[in-house]
């Protein structure tokens, strides 16, 4: 059993309340910060952790703390994204349903440590009875002194927020989450400047994701170091990882980072194997923006090195055979499954959730969607391969957010592996000529 | 003050310049054409990629080349920077991938917009684009929507540069003009479909890059070239009465603003000179205007790019 640190009370009867929560040890970081540490005491942990974003890019969390900037006289603020729109991702959900109050305690013990007083919780519009699970939870920590003044007795006051999103997958994207909690359209802004000079209403913000957040909590008890002895390399802690697809056992896991990728799906303590006995295909293993791989390529470098649940393993190789450990969003696909199909579902999602504002992105997701459409259905041009080839090459590095790259790269890398898959569905009198 | 050179010109421009900028302080030989940015507007660009430029060395403390294009409207130079234009290859082509996204759902019906022959995607397609289309969908429609009894909106011909809505934000007060929905359905409108009422509205027609905003008090009456661009000024209580008056033997069919080298308007203007002075007695004129030089319109290229199939579209 690999070690658990966010959802090890996730079968604890009542662990959403306070009282539960509480007697399981719940609330000792804010304690242990407020009390005993300095907000750069905190900041210097999280450093040391070595913890990286959970939301898909990985960045440095201390570093990223580092950044922000501290005028005189101006407010800072703490957002987390609790947007988890991205396909195959639903890990955030489940800590937020479970156990809401890991959240509000790692909104605490963060808000101290960056010095912020006001924070809020943005999640997406279709969580909304999971939005009613943390307003309870921060309704009770309101009652019970962990928020509003002087927090614990101490002279350290707090206010948290939960705003609840129109449900649009751009409003994931730490810019745009920031203008639609102002209350203006979703669209992400131009960088720089960036948010930790000026983010929300033009102050220095910081944006973190749920379970980046939340991992502050077992930071600040066992102490940076600690934490960064578990995992390999720069990919130190735990991580929670959704996994869906044709495996035996689609569920969130929570897993020390470094486990080989076959003990992670073939396992009965992770994913069971794959169902009905079948073969595995290829697998998106970090959330539907990552590249696709074939199998083989899942459970071994082109090296021939076994494949770890690491930031630096699973993007070995770079895109030409590797992928991305992304938010953990782990989808399995068996050998009956349909790549071509798999990507114009994919396409359509990009297509329908891009804000308009780049041109390319704006236009060529659409085209992307309608291409794979004609190839997935059998009725494509020869020449449609190459073509959807050069229209994700003209969106990638051409716009003003990820989105655009997210939405190219699934594209290039179900091309890269499947090639042959694409061209099997074209119409045999069209490739005669 | 940084220097930087572009396309092998050098230059040293003030801080806070942008690459585009320089470039056009260089002159039109190296500035990237622009969709989207307009110096008048605060926050503009960034939106249609037509500017990406090529940032081969990122300064003299920092020589690392920018890994990909960037979009030169919102790209600071830096000190030693080395910047390429129109002389890669692979902007010229990268260029051409963009101006066939802006081309895929455009409605390309030239021969009965109103903005054919001063239209900057016309030229943008003739002067940068793909000699044809590799598009065989049905383009994208929106439905017709009116916005007050001045101004037209023809949202299928919409590059969604997002100039009129700055304009609204930034010259009118009260703005009640945004954009609704997204992607490639996002849509120009007039919150709840009001009509665009104040003094300086106008103006959105002027800074509208394409036939998507038109002024409805010229619709049909000419096409542009067989009208007469002279400069004219009134005294005018609202703005600076300076303004472009667009006549057909004694008629003022048309009034704009100046615009500049760049197509940009010179000075904003209100609506009582732009819609209501259709007199030649109500203007002091002052002489022809000059127009642009790379004007579809100077250079005769219309009948060409009226084509409605693009099918010759390109050099
Ligand atoms: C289109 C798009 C959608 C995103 N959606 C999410 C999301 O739902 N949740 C999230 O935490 N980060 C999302 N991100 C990443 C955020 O922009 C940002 O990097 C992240 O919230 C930072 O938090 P972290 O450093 O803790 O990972 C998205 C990014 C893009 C480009
Ligand atoms: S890349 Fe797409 S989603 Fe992102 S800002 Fe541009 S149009 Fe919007
Ligand atoms: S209507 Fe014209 S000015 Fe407004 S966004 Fe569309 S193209 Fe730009
Ligand atoms: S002019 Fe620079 S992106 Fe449009």
């Amino acid at each position: 059993m690999g070690k658990k640190l966010l959802i090890h009370n996730e079968h604890v009867a009542n662990i959403h309340t306070l009282e539960v929560y509480k007697q399981h040890g719940g609330y000792a970081s804010v304690e242990k910060a407020i009390k005993t540490m300095t907000p750069e005491a905190i900041v210097e942990e999280v450093k040391k952790s070595g913890l990286r974003g959970r939301g898909g890019a990985g960045f440095p969390t201390g570093m990223k703390w580092s950044f922000l900037a501290k005028p005189e006289g101006v407010p800072r603020y703490l957002v987390c994204n609790a947007d988890e729109s991205e396909p195959g991702t639903f890990k955030d959900r489940y800590l937020m349903e479970k156990i809401p109050h890991a959240l509000v305690e790692g909104m605490i013990t963060s808000s101290f440590a960056l010095g912020v007083h006001t924070a809020y919780i943005y999640i997406r519009g279709e969580y909304f009875y999971v939005s009613r699970i943390l307003e309870k939870a921060i309704e009770e920590a309101y009652a019970a002194g962990l928020l509003g003044k002087n927090i614990l007795g101490s002279d350290y006051s707090l206010d948290l927020y939960v705003q609840v999103g129109g449900g649009a997958y751009i409003c994931g994207e730490e810019t745009a989450l920031l203008e639609s909690l102002e209350g203006k359209r979703g669209n992400p802004r131009i960088k720089p400047p960036f948010p930790a000079i000026a983010g929300l209403y033009g102050c220095p913000t910081v944006v973190n994701n749920v379970e980046t957040i939340a991992a502050v909590v077992p930071i600040v008890m066992m102490g940076g170091d600690e934490y960064a002895k578990i995992g390999i390399g720069r990919s130190t802690g735990t991580k929670l990882i959704s996994a869906s697809g044709h495996i035996n056992k689609p569920g969130v896991y929570e897993i020390e980072l470094g486990l080989p990728v076959e003990e992670f799906v073939y396992s009965e303590e992770y994913c069971g194997g794959i169902w009905k006995g079948k073969k595995m295909k290829a697998c998106i293993p970090g959330g539907s923006s990552v590249p696709i791989i074939p199998a083989e390529l899942l459970l071994k470098t082109a090296a021939g090195e076994p494949r770890l649940m690491t930031y630096e393993s699973l993007s070995d190789g770079g895109f030409a055979t590797g992928s991305m450990l992304g938010s953990g969003g782990f989808m399995v696909y068996d050998e009956d499954t349909s790549i071509p199909m798999n990507l114009y579902t994919l396409n359509r999602f990009y297509h329908h959730e891009s804000c308009g504002q780049c041109s390319p992105c704006r236009e060529g997701t659409g085209w992307m969607e309608k291409v794979a459409h004609r190839l997935a259905e059998g009725h494509g041009k020869p020449s449609d391969i190459d073509l959807l080839w050069d229209i994700q090459k003209r969106i990638e590095g051409n716009t003003i957010c990820p989105l655009g790259d997210a939405a190219a790269w699934p594209v290039a890398s179900a091309i890269r592996h499947f090639r042959q898959e694409f061209e099997a569905l074209i119409p045999k009198k069209e490739v005669a000529h | 003050m940084p220097k930087v050179t572009i396309d092998g010109h050098t230059i040293q421009v003030p801080d806070g310049t942008t690459i585009l900028q320089a470039a056009r302080m260089i002159g039109p030989e190296v500035a990237p054409p622009t969709m989207c940015y307009y110096s008048k507007l605060k926050t503009s660009g960034g939106y249609c990629r037509t500017c990406i430029v090529k940032v081969t060395k990122g300064s003299d403390k920092d020589p690392r080349p920018m890994p990909k294009p960037v979009a030169s409207c919102r790209t600071m130079v830096m000190d030693g920077m080395e910047v390429v234009n129109n002389t890669s290859p692979e902007i010229v082509d990268a260029r051409k991938g963009v101006v066939e996204f802006l081309l895929i759902n455009h409605p390309l019906d030239c021969p009965v917009c109103d903005q054919a022959g001063e239209c900057h995607l016309q030229d943008l397609g003739y002067e940068h684009g793909l000699s044809s289309t590799r598009y065989d969908f049905e383009r994208r429609t929106f439905e017709r929507k009116d916005i007050g009894d001045k101004i037209q909106l023809h949202m299928n011909r919409c590059i969604l540069c997002y100039r009129c809505v700055k304009t609204a934000d930034q010259v009118t007060d009260g703005r009640s003009h945004g954009v609704m929905n997204r992607g490639d359905v996002a849509e120009i409108s007039t919150y709840i479909e009001k009509a665009i009422d104040n003094d300086f509205s106008g103006n959105v027609i002027d800074v509208c890059p394409v036939g998507a905003l038109t002024d409805k008090t010229f619709r049909f009456k000419s096409r542009v070239w067989f009208t007469k661009p002279v400069d004219a000024h009134r005294d005018c209580p609202k703005c600076s009465g300076k303004t472009t008056l667009w006549l057909k033997g004694e008629d003022v069919l048309r009034v704009t603003a100046r615009k500049d080298q760049w197509g940009e308007v010179e000075e904003w203007i209100c609506n009582e000179c732009r819609f209501d002075k259709k007199k030649t007695k109500d203007w002091i004129i002052e002489g022809p205007r000059k127009i642009d030089h790379h004007s579809v319109i100077s250079q005769n290229h219309y009948n060409k790019l009226a084509n409605p199939h693009y099918k010759k579209l390109g050099k």
